[in-house]
């Protein structure tokens, strides 16, 4: 294998927990709804999916488990701020802190035991082409479901008519609702949806990328995904550009290093964080265009009046 | 007959105790300030395994409350002044980054004593401790430049305080010793603990063509990305051999634990000073785990190393050495003074790596 095919596996491998959440969260913030608790889910989907994978020994197990809690998380934050209305940035942070902590004591007994990884694709002639082979045929399971989502979440979005109902939510949710549209019910799938793709984040971590489990091992991963949507400006395709610069520029600045090419690590950790302001500044400039990709009533509670 | 010896000295020490004064009745408060989870399987598992000898030592005699994940910097004065005014008569804080809230908070508490790891600071209430992990790191380069086939090596580095740049430095001058032409790279991210980003920088290395990994980053992802690609390793702080099983050659294992016996008895006899200890190999205070996956002689080398650092007649950074410009820093047989170790922020040659500042 070469060097360039090892650095683009490792890219690749970076760049996929990155890609689902966001994705996921994309969704979410379609509907209206703003959910900063993307680190909290996340993580409870690495400890879930390591700790299942490990009692079961079988890691599909531990991705599914991953994904429902996952939900599970989501759906707290759903009833919270959905039936109740409760204040969504409060409520995104404090599932993110009951995250670490409740995932802290779930995984206390597993910390340093050997996991079970999930296997790389290996198909016979096809992952054996050069470059592209391992690139295309031979990546983790999770890799394959990362593309299909970007590629599901853009199809439904965009040229289904539950995908439009679902924008029109979080572009107006008091003209949906008088349209009769089931705006709460809608929000909730959306939550479950993100919270599920966290989830599945989060076991891709403990189960593909560094099959084991330590605590707060998403380490800030959920943060990026939530700067991605922004940095994307809310379109599934721009999701995955994003994600995947990210994962270029933090494995590009380990290379560079090991190469001995005097970068400042500190400024290319900053590096992603930097971009997504840089891009926010961008967008704001052309008004229309931030118009039509944002979603107008996000981050806003919605009571529906009966 | 010993256990009972041991139990009528304590009753001897408790009775003592308490014709001495009341207070002796409670028992005596020492308490830990940890950076990461006390399971994180490296440094801060290290510092645990110490305090529960402690605890063992003393049994009831003391208590150790202790605190994890306490974030470097400001924050950390908050946990530490609690810990102050919650009774603690003596407080261990186990980090670099918990230097300048250690002093701030001794000195609004003079009567409470302080023990800050690894930093250079020191007042009338606050010792410094730390521990020669260099020594070990010096095996660890002679062991490299044995062992590697391609004769460049990989070290993931934290941050650049002068503990990691001792550590590479030590590193290269014990590989040097053995293969002259021995080339190190080094990757530097940023972090003490994140597993993801370790192993991102081990696949990383590996790509470029290192066939020794070595670490000064606390979790086990680098020896399992050094397993799956069935390279070797060193792990560091704990032995991380259930990690690697056939990856690990070393490890540099921290052992506190009779550190922090001797200080919290030097607290109940009275005879407890500010001081700034330094200890190495030979005190006990760090420990290589068991030379494994390596040849007969490569070990036998090892052992003679460490052996010899235990008795003094070798100090790693003994000259003649140059720093990474080519200027010579030590003359031949000159020997580096702790001072100039403690604050070292440069390379020496060999490395092929610009120091960040």
């Amino acid at each position: 294998m070469g060097m360039t095919e090892a650095i683009l596996l490792t890219i690749a491998t970076a760049a996929t927990p990155l890609l689902i959440a966001a994705i996921g969260e994309l969704v979410v913030e379609r509907s209206g709804v703003l959910n900063l608790g993307v680190e909290g889910m996340m993580v409870m989907g690495a400890v879930g999916g390591f700790v299942v994978a490990s009692l079961t020994g079988n890691p599909w197990i531990g991705v599914l488990a991953a994904i429902a809690l996952g939900v599970l998380t989501s759906l707290l934050f759903a009833f919270l701020t959905i039936s109740l209305a409760a204040n969504q940035v409060a409520t995104g942070l404090s599932l993110t802190i009951l995250g670490l902590g409740a995932s802290s004591l779930m995984g206390e007994k597993f910390v340093g035991q050997a996991g079970k990884k999930l296997g790389n694709l290996d198909l016979p002639v096809l992952s054996d082409i050069p470059l592209i082979g391992p690139l295309i045929f031979g990546q983790d399971p999770i890799f394959y479901i990362s593309i299909a989502l970007v590629i599901g979440v853009s199809w439904f979005l965009f040229r289904t008519r539950a995908g439009l109902t679902l924008r029109s939510i979080g572009n107006n949710h008091h003209s949906a609702h008088a349209l009769g549209i089931p705006v709460l019910r809608y929000r909730y799938l959306a939550v479950m949806f993100g919270g599920a793709c966290a989830g599945l984040a989060g076991g891709h971590l403990s189960l593909v990328y560094t099959p084991q489990w330590v605590e707060n091992m998403t380490a800030g991963r959920g943060w990026i995904a939530l700067a991605l949507v922004v940095f994307a400006s809310w379109r599934p395709a721009r999701v995955l550009a994003g994600a995947y610069l990210f994962g270029a520029v933090s494995i590009g600045q380990l290379h560079a290093q090991a190469l001995g090419i005097a970068v400042p690590s500190q400024l290319l950790t900053a590096l992603p964080f930097l971009a997504t302001i840089v891009v926010l500044v961008l967008i704001s400039q052309n008004v229309r265009a931030t118009l039509i990709n944002t979603p107008a009533m996000l981050g806003r509670p919605f009571v529906p009046d009966r | 007959m010993k256990k009972l010896l041991i139990g009528l000295a304590g009753v001897a020490a408790m009775s003592l105790g308490m014709a001495a004064s009341a207070m002796a009745e409670d028992p005596m408060k020492v308490c830990f300030v940890y950076v990461g989870s006390k399971t994180d399987g490296g440094w801060t598992q290290a510092h645990d395994i110490g305090r529960q000898e402690l605890q063992a030592h003393f049994g009831d005699k003391i208590e150790t409350p202790y605190i994890e994940n306490v974030a470097e910097g400001p924050q950390a004065e908050g946990v530490i002044e609690r810990f102050a005014r919650s009774g603690c008569e003596l407080i261990f804080t186990t980090s670099f980054g918990f230097m300048d809230q250690t002093m701030a908070v001794a000195e609004r508490f003079p009567d409470v004593k302080f023990e800050h790891a690894t930093g250079y600071k020191t007042a009338e209430n606050v010792t410094s401790y730390n521990s020669r992990f260099y020594q070990g790191r010096y095996i660890l380069g002679q062991i490299a430049a044995s062992v590697s086939e391609k004769g460049v090596a990989g070290y993931i580095a934290s941050f650049p305080i002068p503990e990691v740049v001792q550590g590479i430095n030590a590193f290269v001058l014990g590989a040097q010793s053995v293969d002259p032409d021995f080339k190190l790279k080094v990757v530097w991210v940023n972090t003490w603990f994140d597993a993801g980003k370790e192993a991102d920088a081990a696949k990383a290395l590996i790509d470029q063509g290192v066939d020794i990994l070595t670490q000064h980053t606390d979790s086990t992802a680098p020896m399992q990305v050094a397993a799956e690609r069935g390279i070797k390793a060193f792990g560091q702080a704990s032995d991380m051999i259930a990690a690697g099983p056939e990856t690990q050659l070393t490890a540099i294992v921290d052992t506190w634990g009779a550190y922090y016996i001797k200080r919290v008895q030097d607290v109940m006899d009275g005879t407890w000073e500010s001081q700034s200890t330094w200890d190495g190999l030979a005190e006990g205070i760090l420990e290589m785990a068991p030379y494994t996956n390596m040849p007969e002689d490569v070990k036998a080398m090892a052992e003679a190393t460490e052996a010899a650092i235990i008795s003094g007649e070798l100090k790693p950074f003994t000259g003649p050495v140059k720093k990474q410009d080519g200027t010579v820093w030590l003359e031949e047989g000159e020997v580096a003074e702790d001072g100039e170790l403690l604050g070292l922020g440069f390379y020496v040659e060999g490395v092929d790596d610009k120091l960040p500042q």
